[in-house]
């Protein structure tokens, strides 16, 4: 196309004014446009080039500044940084945490193939027909309580047909039939931080604030807040899909939680302490977010 | 004869808009992190698989080595070195949850200001727009003479860019029901569920790629003025042409 006809195109475009409103987008809207008064080409060069030159030096500089100085922090300030930012995170998700708030439970129909993942804690030549539980932390007891499963099974019976999230990024639903942690804690109650008699109805921010759990040979360890663990949707699981755990899926007794990843969800648990303490956490320390919850 | 200036981007647009590029990126590639540890999507036709996110080859030129450096090498390696995985899903959480704030930050002072600075007008497509970004596309393909009249952005890229503000968004919100599935349940389900807001939030980011190398593509062949006026804010125009435009500047247009 010669240079001739380009002008005559952008003369017939750019006289927009002449055509009806309603076929110009920017009229009908009513887009203002700034435009200088005129100057000869000479003065336009000058004008443009002084703003042009200021605006690029200043873009330069600050994309220079943060990619130098990104590259400047050290991998330490780095790993820092993004730990904080999980624990801005995690504060962020506790003040908006409700407990009466419910993850979608499904039917029965819904039910899909399950997966096993992560066998981190379950050591070779355990015998689960001897397994006892260890609780510490309790309220009125120095030292732990011993429980068999028999204590557990005496609580009330609750089942979840939930989604089970992997952090992987993978899903699978599931039915899962246990103990409530919230059944289980008020039956045995955690101490409370005041010392007084606990009270996890009316006073639950007096009672420790964390609970550690731990496979038996202590291969595997989660840290939970209380919040997460007295959630309805969270059990102390010992069957799936209407049959006992079978040992990879942490039989006797594993937690099954809709609150948090599965890397939460600790298997064949040996030992439950209540504590004040932010508890170790094996994945956590591998990286990954503490709180992963949802 | 003569020239004027014509101030195109305001300073505060301009800023946001630079300011995304990296935090786009920051996003993207964390998300392929997350992504890799279980890359379960492809593009599917009658149940015969034509593409699937990633191939194998995608994942080597991804560790790709640019002299000297390594794209992974900016990242603390203490996160992934645990079992020898390159997937590296740890780290991938950990950017991904801290630059998410600027990310949405940005995002959102962008959309408040072209609210509060009436940047809006040169910005949506109206109904009509879908027609006259037809004729755009078919004038750029060099099928139509004529061209649409148009403001600060043709129809085209009314849409476009409205289009991409509404994917970051859909974005964040995603984000937001796969984060927090729980606590935010009900944004959950408004997308069907959890691992439909995962499906929806992974094309979403494809959508953005497709959307930057169209993009780029486009700044190049509209040569550098354009590109300069999304630095310096300006671009000079004739001064005869578009005089009765600066009236437009000065008075409103009659409805």
């Amino acid at each position: 196309m010669s240079s001739d006809q380009d002008k005559i195109l952008l003369d017939e475009t750019r006289g927009f004014e002449k055509r009806p409103v309603r076929d110009n987008t920017a009229e009908i809207l009513r887009e203002k446009r700034e435009v200088s008064e005129a100057v000869p080409d000479a003065e336009a060069r000058k004008l443009m080039g002084k703003r042009s030159r200021r605006s690029f030096l200043t873009g330069g500089v600050a994309a220079v500044a943060g990619v130098l100085g990104w590259w400047w922090i050290s991998d330490e300030t780095k790993a820092g940084l993004y730990r904080r930012s999980f624990e801005f995170n995690e504060r962020v998700s506790q003040i908006f945490f409700r407990p009466t708030r419910l993850v979608r439970e499904f039917p029965q129909d819904k039910i899909t193939q399950d997966r096993l993942n992560g066998f981190e804690g379950m050591s070779e030549g355990f015998d689960a027909a001897a397994w006892k539980l260890s609780v510490g932390g309790l309220a009125g007891r120095s030292d732990d309580l011993i429980l068999t499963m028999d204590d557990i099974k005496r609580l009330p019976r609750t089942e979840l047909i939930t989604e089970f999230k992997c952090i992987e990024g993978w899903s699978y639903i599931v039915k899962w039939a246990g103990a409530r942690f919230s059944d289980f804690a008020a039956a045995y109650p955690p101490k409370t931080q005041s010392g007084a008699a606990p009270d996890i109805a009316s006073r639950p921010h007096d009672l420790l604030s964390y609970v550690s759990l731990t496979t038996p040979d202590e291969g595997y360890f989660v840290g939970w807040d209380l919040p997460s663990i007295l959630h309805p949707q969270t059990l102390l699981a010992y069957e799936i899909n209407d049959q006992p755990l079978s040992l990879e899926h942490g039989a006797p007794l594993r937690l099954a939680s809709a609150t948090k990843y599965g890397i939460k969800q600790i298997k064949r648990i040996g030992r439950i302490e209540y504590t004040s303490e932010r508890p170790r956490d094996y994945w956590a320390e591998e990286g990954y977010d503490w709180y992963a919850g949802f | 004869m003569g020239k004027r200036l014509e101030k195109k981007h305001p300073l505060a647009i301009r800023w946001q808009h630079w300011i995304n590029f990296p935090l786009l990126t920051m996003m993207i590639w964390s998300g392929m992190l997350i992504y890799w540890a279980n890359p379960v999507y492809s593009v599917k036709v009658g149940g015969y698989e034509l593409f699937h996110f990633f191939p194998a080859w995608f994942y080597e030129i991804y560790n790709v080595d640019f002299w000297g450096f390594k794209i992974p090498d900016y990242f603390p390696e203490w996160s992934y070195i645990w079992l020898g995985l390159d997937h590296r899903l740890a780290e991938g959480l950990q950017m991904h949850h801290f630059w998410m704030w600027l990310f949405a930050v940005n995002g959102l002072i962008y959309v408040v200001y072209l609210v509060l600075s009436g940047e809006w007008r040169a910005l949506l497509p109206v109904p009509g727009s879908l027609k006259r970004a037809l004729f755009v596309t078919l004038h750029d393909a060099h099928i139509v003479r004529d061209l649409p009249p148009q403001g600060k952005y043709n129809d085209a890229q009314r849409i476009a860019y409205t289009g991409v503000i509404l994917m970051g968004a859909g974005s964040v919100l995603t984000g937001l029901a796969i984060y927090k599935s729980l606590q935010l349940s009900w944004l959950t389900a408004l997308f069907g569920g959890y691992e439909w807001a995962r499906w929806i939030h992974f094309w979403l980011t494809i959508g953005f790629i497709v959307f930057f190398l169209v993009h780029v593509i486009q700044v190049a062949l509209a040569g550098w003025a354009n590109f300069r006026s999304m630095v310096s804010g300006y671009d000079v125009i004739d001064a005869e042409t578009p005089a009765e435009t600066a009236v437009i500047a000065e008075s409103e247009v009659p409805a």
